[in-house]
């Protein structure tokens, strides 16, 4: 039976089938639609891609205020149009793996001080210019100065010196970090002719696409890149086009009226109805972006552990799952890495308790409300979820009250301001740089003011550390520490739900970001 | 031709009255522009910094004088998000927005006289009931929700027509009317309603008047009664009302064009209110006012040109 698919999916890559057919007969055969389906893109992988047409993505996060200057990236939009005219220095691969882009070779000193990357030869700019160790340091540079608003800026500042000589570049850290790659492949870090220094936002470098139109907020387009150094790699489509589609409804009825052919943020409540539709194909996929209510550890009445440990135990993730997430996620143990991240280990899973909160709570001597901030943006269904966790709070005899906040503000009055409130994390693409971002002392998005010099040195012994099997210990012992006595109550980690229409091939799920780590539109092609 | 004068001066003062108004309303917004723009990465020193640059430690009042300086001489200043000139990103979004508005007030405002006149003519009648119960089921259905049973059917289902707007300069005209058939129609059916009700019930009223009697035991038909006798005597609250439409339909399809997807003045509005960049939404507000202010001052003018009681007054 297998080898009779097999034999059909293959006669589909070459065109010979139709793939409603291929559908009709795998169905004959009892095979379910999805298994069917993904036969078929692999069936279409391997018969390497078609070039040709014009790939149509409608994304939600853009904004009339965008800019083509990667430094101030920030929304998905603009990340995923970035993806398709900038190269990076590395990049992380679908399987967490290192791929080098620009840099051709990354080693390090012995202790993880002095970085040199290797440039790559022959990559050449969209105006023409070839790729040079200098653009990289300048492009270093510039995401590294105090005075710019670079999105990486916070990792950056850890870099001393930039060289550049000859065909490398080297850097010194201040402080040894064993991370430093992983830090490169911000996606804020797009190498820029002399770093982007004269013209930041002039949209050129050496991607697989050339900026033609840029209408922030409303489309972004652009055309294939004739010299791209890796045109079997990326660039199918001769034409790309990102349509900023901020509404969720539109959006779905675009992919269903077959104007665009992928979108982003599918609502988890309409994955089911979506799915029905005949030739969308959902692509949902785990990655490192949670869904928390965060408490201050240095203020009343959050400064008491027992009351936070009572807090954490009061909360029902498995029905918060299923209820808010309809199950596109997975739980979460109240400390924020999860098996997207490569030096993971698992702990054993924290359950709802009521009787062991009531009992912690009892121990907290505290008594009375405790005040819940909440809003819409702080994640897809904030407020539902909220609501969930004080009735299951009320089970075990602690009073939650619920403040909704207004969502215009929310980011500046609420969230690290109030000490108890709903917030969402992106997440990043090392342990290192979430401990760094958010629970370090002096971490200025230090959100649940969880300050412990003992943690701090182990961050800092950890991002030293070139002994994998050390470092995993490590990061285990950091991950309990922030389990059992931090401020963050994570319930739930959110999947990425994109969804894509009948001709699009090529996908490969992506844990690091939605729409395969931004490389969607870049990687995909359009059957014949 | 005083009154006319006099009407367009009472405007100017409205609208420096308004942008007032405008810029004092920036000012409470929670938060500014450089938190905004600086989002969860805001640090105490690049916060200092960006305020500096963007001059936002100077007092108010300076602040408001230096803009209103700039309006008028029509430097509508940079935004201060993205660092764009406003007036050029306005342009394109402002004329978006009124070649939407235009081809919706064509269609909507004959066809709600016309149906207007027709449920007067047979009032009460099941022609009168049935116009005045579809208008008024179509205005009562919020704006996203026509807008999403417009696309679910002419886009989703039949595929006539696109179900996002996005038009973009140096389009063929043919292809941009196909992309806005849809937020056409839909702000048709929003605005239908009020101006049919109202020309009926403008024309009703005046149906009560002796002349109209006269002009019934005259022995003229009912439809000529009403267009020569009525509706013209009838017109100035009709006007009113239309222009109160045109100016909604310019300065109130946020809605729509979010639904559409569709590149006006709205959309561009909404971003950057949650981006607190203040010189864009003091500059949008300003031209919303613009455009309220003066369809009004043609609606009076109108109005003065249709009576002659309000053109030599005792």
């Amino acid at each position: 039976m297998s080898n009779e698919l097999e034999f059909l999916s293959r006669r589909v890559a070459a065109g010979k089938l139709s793939r409603r057919d291929f559908l009709g007969r795998a169905a004959a055969l009892g095979i379910a639609a999805p298994f069917a389906n993904s036969l078929l893109s692999s069936a279409a992988r391997a018969a390497g891609p078609v070039k040709g047409g014009t790939l149509k993505a409608g994304l939600v996060g853009g904004e009339s205020t965008n800019s083509l200057d990667p430094a101030l990236m920030m929304t998905q939009v603009p990340f995923a149009f970035g993806k398709c005219w900038g190269e990076m220095i590395v990049e992380l691969s679908p399987d967490g793996k290192l791929e080098n882009r620009i840099a051709e070779e990354i080693g390090s000193s012995d202790d993880a001080k002095t970085w040199t990357l290797k440039i790559r030869d022959g990559v050449e700019f969209h105006n023409g210019k070839t790729v040079t160790a200098e653009d990289v340091a300048a492009t270093l540079e510039r995401h590294s100065d105090e005075k710019s608003k670079s999105g990486a800026l916070g990792y950056m500042k850890g870099i001393a010196t930039i060289k550049a000589s000859g065909k490398e570049v080297v850097l010194t850290l201040k402080e040894a970090n064993a991370d430093l790659p992983y830090l490169l492949s911000d996606y804020h870090l797009i190498v820029q002719p002399n770093g982007g220094k004269e013209k930041p936002d002039a949209g050129i470098s050496a991607g697989p696409y050339v900026v033609k139109t840029n209408e922030p907020g409303v489309r972004h387009g652009g055309e294939r890149f004739a010299n791209y150094w890796q045109g079997d790699k990326m660039g199918h489509a001769d034409q790309i086009e990102v349509i900023v589609i901020n509404d969720a409804t539109a959006r779905t009825a675009a992919l269903q009226g077959g104007q665009v052919n992928m979108i982003n943020r599918v609502e988890p409540k309409i994955v089911d109805l979506i799915k029905r539709v005949p030739g969308v194909t959902i692509r949902n996929h785990a990655g490192p972006g949670h869904y928390v209510f965060i408490m201050h550890c240095n203020t009343a009445p959050f400064d008491n552990n027992d009351l936070r440990m009572a807090l954490k135990l009061a909360i029902d993730r498995e029905e918060m799952l299923t209820k808010v997430l309809r199950g596109y996620g997975s739980l979460g143990n109240d400390f924020p890495i999860n098996s997207s991240y490569p030096l993971f280990t698992e702990i054993e899973q924290r359950k709802y308790d009521p009787d062991k909160a009531k009992f912690h709570y009892k121990k907290s001597g505290h008594d009375g409300t405790v005040l819940l901030r909440t809003s819409d943006v702080a994640f897809p269904g904030a407020v539902d979820a909220s609501q969930l966790f004080q009735q299951s709070a009320a089970k075990a005899g602690i009073k939650i009250e619920l403040k909704r906040e207004p969502g215009d503000g929310y980011w500046n009055e609420v969230w690290n301001k109030q000490p108890f409130c709903a917030s969402y994390w992106g997440g990043r693409s090392t342990q290192d740089q979430m401990y760094s971002t958010a629970y370090l002392s002096t971490a200025d998005w230090n959100d649940t003011r969880f300050k412990r010099p003992d943690f701090d040195k182990m961050v800092l012994a950890a991002r030293a550390e070139l002994d994998e099997a050390k470092r995993k210990q490590m990061y285990h012992d950091m991950a309990v520490m922030v389990r059992d006595e931090g401020g963050l109550i994570l319930p739930m980690f959110n999947q990425f739900i994109d969804a894509t229409g009948a001709k699009v091939d090529g996908w490969v799920d992506d844990p690091h970001q939605e729409l395969m780590n931004g490389y969607a539109l870049a990687k995909c092609w359009l059957q014949a | 031709m005083k009154l006319i004068a006099q009407r367009i001066a009472l405007g100017i003062l409205l609208l420096l009255a308004i942008s007032v108004l405008i810029f004092a309303g920036t000012q409470i917004l929670p938060g500014d522009v450089a938190q905004a723009i600086l989002g969860q990465s805001a640090t105490p020193e690049s916060l200092a910094n960006l305020r500096e640059q963007l001059g936002l430690n100077d007092p108010a009042y300076v602040r408001y004088f230096h803009w209103l300086g700039g309006v008028l001489t029509g430097n509508l200043g940079t935004a201060m998000s993205s660092g764009q000139d406003i007036a050029t990103s306005i342009k394109g979004r402002l004329w978006n927005t009124l070649f939407l508005a235009f081809w919706a007030a064509i269609v909507a405002v004959p066809l709600a006289i016309i149906l207007g006149l027709i449920a007067v003519r047979y009032r009460n009648g099941w022609v009168d009931k049935l116009i005045s119960g579809l208008a008024l089921a179509s205005t009562s259905f919020p704006e996203f929700f026509i807008g999403y049973v417009l696309v679910y059917f002419f886009a989703v289902k039949w595929q006539i027509f696109p179900g996002i707007s996005t038009v973009y300069d140096g389009m063929p005209f043919g292809e941009r009317m196909q992309a806005i058939a849809l937020p056409a129609t839909a702000l048709t059916l929003v605005v239908l309603a009020h101006m049919m009700r109202m020309t009926r019930a403008a024309i009703l009223n005046v149906m009560q008047s002796a002349y109209v009697e006269t002009a019934e035991l005259k022995g003229l038909s009912a439809f000529n009664v009403i267009r020569k006798h009525a509706f013209p005597n009838a017109i100035a609250p009709i006007i009113n009302v239309v222009m109160l439409n045109l100016a909604y339909l310019i300065v109130g399809v946020v809605v729509v064009e979010v639904i559409f997807v569709y590149p006006g003045m709205g959309q561009y509005l909404v971003d950057h209110v949650t981006k607190r960049d203040v010189p864009v939404v003091q500059a949008v507000g300003l031209i919303f006012a613009a455009v309220y202010i003066s369809l009004n001052i043609i609606a009076d003018i109108a109005a003065i040109i249709a009576n002659p009681r309000l053109r030599h007054p005792k």
